[in-house]
């Protein structure tokens, strides 16, 4: 599929007509395109993974030692805040988002998202929100004292937030951020929805739609119903703080485990809506680099479905320490136990399409294989959770942070950073270092299993997190000691992977349309794609459509 | 890695896995069977992968041609889904139990009740039988399977939630403002049980620390007796420590504290009545000596940041006399 020269020809004079001087800068502020969209998703979301990094550093030095006065404890309650805000909202949210944004269109056939000036609000709105939150630390007293950056924690949980106990400002950074994430979030959400439903392309039915799409189209729809509760409590919290209404204020009669469910309700689908495009990105790459179809692709479409749904059951798993009751507790246990089986399921197929391939071990497949590992590992602590009285002790310690690191880190960042350098490619043009990439793969696997399997301990041996000093006697103080020189190793992993996207744009090897023979419609447009993606808006007849074309002989289409 | 968890391990006073009361032996229990199962699906599920990865690897030597397409089998996949729900089923079940045996058993008449008010960033104990109130060290009778006396908490929070979490002991419960939670702790040992408070509960949430002095059922009834007295109100030839007893009542310190049988009535900070005879100050991490108790009154925020204690500003003699004072309250 060449482009004509026809729409090239018109591609050049829209893209150099009458421009300000200025016009790179000013191209990327007024682009609608959804992969520049994507893209500045990316770069924002990696610049906020940079700086919410450094503070998990500042706050793993603190914790270094026993008794460690690195930085007070104002300070280390504000790290850890903005740490995890960071983290969920500027950095996990966005650069999925991002990806989606670039990778959907291109996937299912389209020249664009359904509502361009939508996704460009959305991305503005966002990255505003995320310059709301920073804003913070230069408030109140000023930048050496860390301003008014908030230090409720990510849960914010009633009734610390209210005014009595969280006078100043630093509380409504927090909430307004939030609340304007969440707005962008919603539109971005709608916009993915609309365009899968509507403008995929010839001869794409719903059966035939790569996985990546399906597992967006799920994890939208959990962001309107998660993130919508979550906009409605940022909401009643800003009338709680500022018009003297009572949803959350204890001290007038308030409820402070109404903010509990309002939050989780909210809180545990957003688990899985991170999860759900790290998956996506799973079933793209395992395949190619076992040189295998996919697995039982109905089962996967029919798991990521009821996921979704069993997500919406389970919040109360975070309230196992709340008093909800036997019969609360024990059906909330059974949803979340329930929920191991289609995550089972994904698993175990993702097993079969590698049994029997011919696997390539590149950088990508091997951040998936660590990925695979470790997804294992998070969802058997995650059963180890679910059961409410092995709970009560672990809920809230150090266990339950080194659980849910493996989610994020260990399965949702191995498994972008794997598909940043299988799709860097496609963007830039040129391939990604394969050195620098193993370099950083080593670093980043044993930076990441010092820290998140060593914290585990603690947590056993009944270290609450959140704490921000211990007493020396305790059992803690090596295993801290090796969890910090982890997140060294991790930082420096971190640090190579953006010298390497950096380095490779400028010296990368050229890439071609398709440098790791794959089977998606991605594939067919040139490095990087112009903007409007297809010059003949494609047709297809199976799952894999470059498979069929480069295997005339054997071709999917007969197999569906 | 196993032998650095293991010395942890061996250190540790407040390691789960080695419980000194019912509620903790049982979710020990549960978490032994939880852990079994998980770690036997890991081996055979990382087992498989590796395999596979090791078998299936590309080589060189291989010819260029694609594998065999496989797009899936209904049998295969139709096991590896009834499988794990029959594994879900089992775990429910026994977590149920457990459940059911730590949150829904009849409370025994011998139980002992003890009320516990979180406060930022300290613990308030009342006993309501005896009208004993204290504050930061709990005091409970140990429990034996002959004679059953387990200590029921009735727990609620005065300003933000928190959590009574003493590891060995039982598993944690929350303390929410304008809600009543209750659990049950029944130490088997006497000694000494420490812990802290698992929720974000403020600046100071990371030195909120718990200390339970389990005791011999003597022992305990000698300590309520103590405790119910009123303070002590003369200091026959302690002249500095009647001189503090009047500093103390002419300053704000009344408005926060209580000490029993004296104008000093404040609820805000704990009770003081009978602080000489506990081991520690400010929930935990001062050792109750008189240099720390007039650094404390000094400025308790150079010791607790953020602590809810302001400095009183008081000169030198009356921080002296002060201090004379409150080491005199047995
Ligand atoms: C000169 C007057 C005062 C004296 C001698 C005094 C003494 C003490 C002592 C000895 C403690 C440690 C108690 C323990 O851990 O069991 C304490 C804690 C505390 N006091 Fe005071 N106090 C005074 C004034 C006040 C005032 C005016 C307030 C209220 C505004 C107050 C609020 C508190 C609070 C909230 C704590 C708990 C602190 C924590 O552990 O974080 N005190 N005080
Ligand atoms: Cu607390």
């Amino acid at each position: 599929m060449t482009t004509t020269p026809v729409l090239e020809a018109i591609d050049e004079t829209l893209e150099t007509q009458g421009r300000p001087p200025l016009n790179v800068i000013y191209e990327w502020l007024t682009t609608v395109d959804h992969k520049k969209i994507g893209l500045m998703y990316i770069v924002y979301a990696l610049i906020f993974l940079v700086i919410a990094g450094f503070e998990a550093i500042l706050m793993r030095i603190q914790l270094a030692i026993p008794n460690n006065h690195f930085v007070s404890p104002q300070v280390f309650n504000q790290l850890f805040t903005m740490h995890g805000t960071t983290m969920v909202f500027f950095m996990g949210m966005p650069i999925l988002f991002g990806m989606g944004n670039y990778l959907v269109p291109l996937m299912i056939g389209a020249r664009d998202m359904a509502f361009p000036r939508l996704n460009a609000f959305s991305f503005w709105i966002s990255a505003f929100a995320g310059l709301l939150l920073y804003f913070s630390y230069i408030g109140g007293s000023g930048l050496y004292a860390a301003g008014s950056a908030p230090d409720v924690g990510w849960f914010a949980y009633a009734p610390l937030t209210s005014k009595v106990f969280s006078p100043g400002h630093s509380t409504d950074y927090w909430t307004l951020a939030v609340f304007l994430s969440g707005v962008g979030s919603i539109g971005t959400a709608l916009n993915i929805v609309t365009t899968i439903l509507c403008m995929r392309c010839k001869g794409m039915k719903m059966s035939r739609m790569p996985l990546l799409p399906w597992l967006y189209l799920v994890m939208s729809g959990l962001v309107f119903v998660a993130v919508s509760p979550l906009t409605a409590a940022q909401i009643m919290l800003t009338l709680d703080r500022y018009l003297g209404a009572h949803f959350f204020d204890t001290q007038a009669g308030g409820s402070a485990i109404l903010w509990m469910h309002f939050f989780w309700i909210f809180g545990h689908p957003e688990v899985y809506v991170l999860v759900l495009p790290a998956f996506a990105f799973a079933n793209e790459i395992i395949p190619v680099f076992s040189r295998k179809a996919m697995f039982g692709y109905p089962a996967m479409v029919a798991a990521s479905v009821s996921i979704g749904f069993i997500s919406l059951s389970v919040w109360a798993h975070h309230m196992f320490t709340a008093g909800l009751g036997p019969a609360g507790n024990t059906f909330f246990v059974f949803a979340t136990m329930v929920i191991s089986v289609p995550t089972g399921i994904k698993i175990f197929n993702w097993l079969a399409t590698i049994w029997g391939g011919k696997i390539i071990f590149a950088v990508p497949m091997m951040f998936m294989i660590a990925f695979l590992f470790q997804f294992l590992i998070a969802g058997l602590t995650g059963i180890m959770l679910s059961a409410a009285p092995f709970n009560w002790q672990l809920s809230a310690s150090y266990f339950v942070v080194a659980h849910f690191h493996y989610v994020l880190v260990g399965a949702i960042v191995f498994s972008l950073f794997s598909a940043f350098y299988f799709w860097y490619p496609k963007v830039t043009g040129r391939m990604m270092s394969e050195t620098l990439g193993k370099w950083h793969f080593w670093l980043f696997l044993i930076g990441f299993h010092l820290t998140f399997d060593f914290m585990h301990v603690p947590g056993i041996l009944g270290m609450p997190r959140r704490i921000y000093t211990y007493e020396a006697g305790r059992g803690w103080d090596t295993l801290n000691f090796i969890v910090g020189v982890g997140a060294i190793f991790q930082a420096a992993g971190t640090l190579v992977l953006v010298y390497n996207m950096i380095h490779s744009y400028y010296k990368g090897k050229e890439a071609g349309h398709d440098p790791w023979d794959a089977w998606t419609l991605e594939w067919s447009v040139p490095s990087p794609p112009p903007s409007y993606n297809f010059a003949i808006e494609p047709t297809v007849s199976s799952r894999r459509p470059l498979w069929d074309i480069k295997h005339p002989e054997d071709p999917d289409a007969d197999y569906e | 890695m196993s032998l650095i968890a293991g010395t942890a391990f061996a250190q540790s006073p407040t390691n789960i896995f080695d419980p000194a009361g019912t509620p903790a032996r049982s979710a020990f229990g549960l978490s032994m069977l939880v852990l079994s199962i998980t770690l036997a699906i890991f081996l055979i599920v990382a087992g498989l992968l590796l395999y596979a990865l090791i078998r299936f690897r590309h080589r060189s030597t291989d010819s260029n041609r694609e594998p065999a397409q496989i797009y899936g089998s209904n049998q295969i996949e139709l096991s590896w889904t009834v499988i794990p729900i029959l594994i879900v089923v089992t775990l429910f079940l026994t977590t149920t139990r457990v459940i059911l045996g730590t949150e829904a058993i009849p409370k025994p008449a011998s139980a002992m009740d003890v009320t516990i008010i979180g406060h930022q960033f300290w613990w308030e104990y009342r006993y309501p039988k005896s009208g004993v109130v204290t504050a930061n060290e709990l005091h409970v009778p140990i429990s034996d399977p002959a004679s059953p006396t387990p200590t029921y908490l009735t727990m609620s929070s005065a300003d933000v939630s928190h959590s009574f979490w003493v590891p060995r002991l039982a598993g944690k419960m929350d303390l929410i403002p304008n809600r009543v939670n209750t659990m049950w702790i029944d130490p088997e040992a006497t000694g000494l049980y420490l812990g802290q408070c698992a929720q974000y509960c403020g600046t100071q949430h990371a030195k909120m620390l718990l200390r339970v002095y389990a005791q011999s059922p003597q022992d305990f009834a000698a300590w309520i007796e103590q405790q119910n007295k009123p303070a002590q109100q003369e200091f026959p030839g302690n002249a500095a420590a009647t001189e503090g007893q009047a500093v103390f009542m002419k300053n704000a310190c009344i408005n926060c504290h209580t000490v029993k049988g004296t104008v000093a009535t404040g609820r805000f900070g704990p009770d003081l009545t009978h602080l000489a005879s506990r081991d520690t100050i400010a929930s935990g991490p001062i050792q109750n000596t008189p240099e720390n108790l007039r650094k404390w009154v000094e400025d308790p925020n150079t010791m607790k940041p953020g602590s809810l204690m302001p400095a009183m500003h008081l000169n030198d003699h009356d921080l002296d006399v002060i201090t004379a004072y409150l080491s005199q309250l047995h």
